[in-house]
């Protein structure tokens, strides 16, 4: 446990030193909100405020995004010398990885934080009690562990960062076929099947439930399970995946 | 086990693909000397020293570090040893204090337990002091030129105190000053009772340094031992003749250890003796009309080199 608080550490110093990473990850939450508000916001009719209605979805975009660059951050550990010297140091993959897991999870908290703040400076007024947010927050929490992890894996079956940011691509994609900026009921019928089952509309749909305190449901439980189910499945593929590239 | 040797191997086998990088090494290291593993390029050096840094598991045989089973006690192996790879472990975006603090926290004693953070401050300042790295202790290492990035990397591997130091090529890419500072660190290494294997291509960084001198070609040890039984081991002398004319020299120089195409010199080993001399003379040149001159010099450590590692003890390790 405490090598994972000395990993820890360490990729939060670096994620810290990355100022274009970190600018990136910080001001696109809030453009993003803005332009989904602004821009399209008066064309949508979800029957609610579309503040209220699209702040998840914003959320998720971005946890997906801010996720992706910890596999660049593990290739780029993969290309120099220092995993070698943690292995000497007997410390396993599990704590390194870990390490980039919980950074990458804080610096996700902080844009939420964010997003959350301008989303009540312009309208947003969410109806949740204490329970709820708490919900609400533990599955983002969930989701940003879970997409961090998987990008973890990522980077370990990728052979140069360009290729890992290619992860970010996909991961910011998935969002936009679910419920996150337009009921998945106004897509064609094709593409709903896939939008009303992909984990992300889970999600989307649990956290904006919570919010608005509105009855969630099992889907709440459907987007833990899927949360946990990436988590579990990319801790084991990983650790395997480690051993094989640092054999 | 105190008594052990530093470093013992035997039939120490490495395979990538189809190519047979070590085919049965044994080595033997006593504790607080320096040993040189030396060799061209490709030849295994490497793969030998992580395989002996617990890093990469052998295909076959077995080797004792420290007095430790590679396979059955790596643990407590790697608590005993350290290894500065070719290429820097640092994080370039982390001070120099940043990453010595971080390794030293990460390092268990001996025993196993953990180093405190406050203990971990002390040993990174001291470390940073005797690697003369104090002024820049804190900035981002990605500021360092080459020697600092060195020192550092050696100043990381030394937080552990280990009884035994792996160096690979530690000073390829290094101006000269650099490489000086770097040996004389060696040098204190093992004054200070530390067991350093290395690794090189240099002979003369060989000859400097090591106690003794493992001379690894086509995925075996081809001659062991200090480096003036190496000398002795070949020939005393060279003999250098001139050709009078090129189709000659094309001819004649696969079999020498010394070439000079500009002025058509070749040399071969010899002990020196007339009767060997006369009977050299004659073999290269049968009719008396191919050698211009000769003359005869005492054989250096790269002679030496180049008989052990010649092409003709190259095997399909190199196809
Ligand atoms: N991980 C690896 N995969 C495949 N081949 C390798 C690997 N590591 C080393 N080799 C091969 O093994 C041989 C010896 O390499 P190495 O030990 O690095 O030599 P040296 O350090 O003496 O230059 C080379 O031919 C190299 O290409
Ligand atoms: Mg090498």
């Amino acid at each position: 446990m405490s090598d994972t608080l000395i990993m820890t550490g360490r990729s939060v110093r670096l994620s810290r030193r990355n100022v274009d990473a970190l600018i990136m990850a910080m001001a696109l939450p809030v453009m993003l909100l803005l332009i989904f508000v602004y821009f399209f916001g008066g064309a949508i009719n979800t029957g609610t405020e579309y503040v209220t209605y699209v702040v998840p979805g914003v959320l998720l975009l971005c946890a997906g995004f801010g996720s992706a660059s910890t596999a660049v951050a593990v290739t780029e550990d993969l290309k120099g010398g220092v995993i070698d010297r943690f292995r000497s140091l007997d410390i396993g993959g599990t704590p390194i990885l870990a390490g980039h897991v919980l950074a990458s999870t804080a610096r996700n908290l902080i844009a939420t934080a964010l997003v959350f703040a301008l989303a009540f400076a312009i309208g947003f007024r969410p109806s949740a009690g204490p329970g709820g947010w708490l919900a609400a927050i533990g599955l983002l929490v969930a989701y940003i562990a879970a997409l961090s992890w998987l990008s973890a894996t990522v980077g370990l079956l990728v052979k140069s960062p360009e290729a890992a940011g290619g992860f970010t691509f996909f991961v910011s994609f998935l969002p936009y076929p679910s419920s996150a900026f337009v009921p998945t009921d106004t897509m064609p019928s094709w593409l709903q099947g896939f939008a009303a089952h992909q984990p992300v509309t889970h999600v989307i749909e649990a956290v904006r439930g919570l919010l608005l305190g509105q009855p969630v449901g099992s889907t709440g439980w459907v987007a833990l399970a899927w949360c946990t189910g990436i988590l579990a499945a990319s801790v084991a593929a990983s650790g395997a995946l480690f051993k094989r590239r640092t054999a | 086990m105190p008594d052990a040797p530093a470093i013992e191997a035997t039939g120490l086998r490495k395979t990538y693909g189809k190519v047979e990088v070590l085919r049965g090494l044994d080595l033997a290291v006593p504790r607080g000397t320096v040993h040189a593993l030396l060799g061209p390029n490709g030849a295994g050096k490497t793969t030998t020293v992580r395989i002996l840094a617990t890093l990469t598991e052998a295909d076959a045989g077995s080797a004792r570090v420290a007095g430790h089973d590679l396979r059955t006690e790596r643990a407590r192996a790697r608590r005993a040893i350290s290894l500065t790879g070719q290429f820097a472990a640092l994080d370039e975006m982390q001070t120099g204090a940043e990453n010595l603090r971080m390794m030293a926290r990460l390092t268990r004693t001996h025993g196993g337990a953990r180093t405190s953070r406050a203990a971990a401050r002390t040993r990174a300042a001291e470390l940073l002091d005797r690697f003369d790295l104090a002024d820049a202790a804190d900035r981002l290492v990605r500021t360092y030129s080459g020697g600092m990035r060195r020192r550092l990397d050696l100043a990381a591997s030394l937080v552990g105190q280990p009884e035994v130091i792996f160096l690979d090529e530690p000073t390829a890419g290094l101006d000269p000053r650099s490489r000086q500072e770097l040996w004389s660190v060696v040098r204190e290494l093992s004054a200070r009772g530390t067991t350093v294997f290395l690794t090189t291509q240099y002979l003369e960084e060989a000859d400097r340094l090591a106690d003794r001198i493992a001379v690894l070609h086509g995925g075996e040890l081809v001659a062991e031992g200090t480096s003036e039984e190496l000398k002795r081991r070949v020939a005393g002398q060279r003999l250098d003749v001139v050709l009078t004319d090129p189709a000659a020299y094309l001819r004649l120089v696969s079999q020498a250890v010394y070439s000079e195409p500009e002025t058509r010199t070749l040399g071969f080993l010899t002990d020196g003796g007339a009767p060997q001399v006369r009977a050299l003379l004659d073999a290269l040149d049968p009719d008396g009309t191919v050698i211009e001159r000769f003359s005869l010099h005492t054989a250096t450590l790269d002679d030496v080199f180049l008989t052990l590692t010649k092409p003709a003890h190259q095997e399909p390790s190199h196809v």
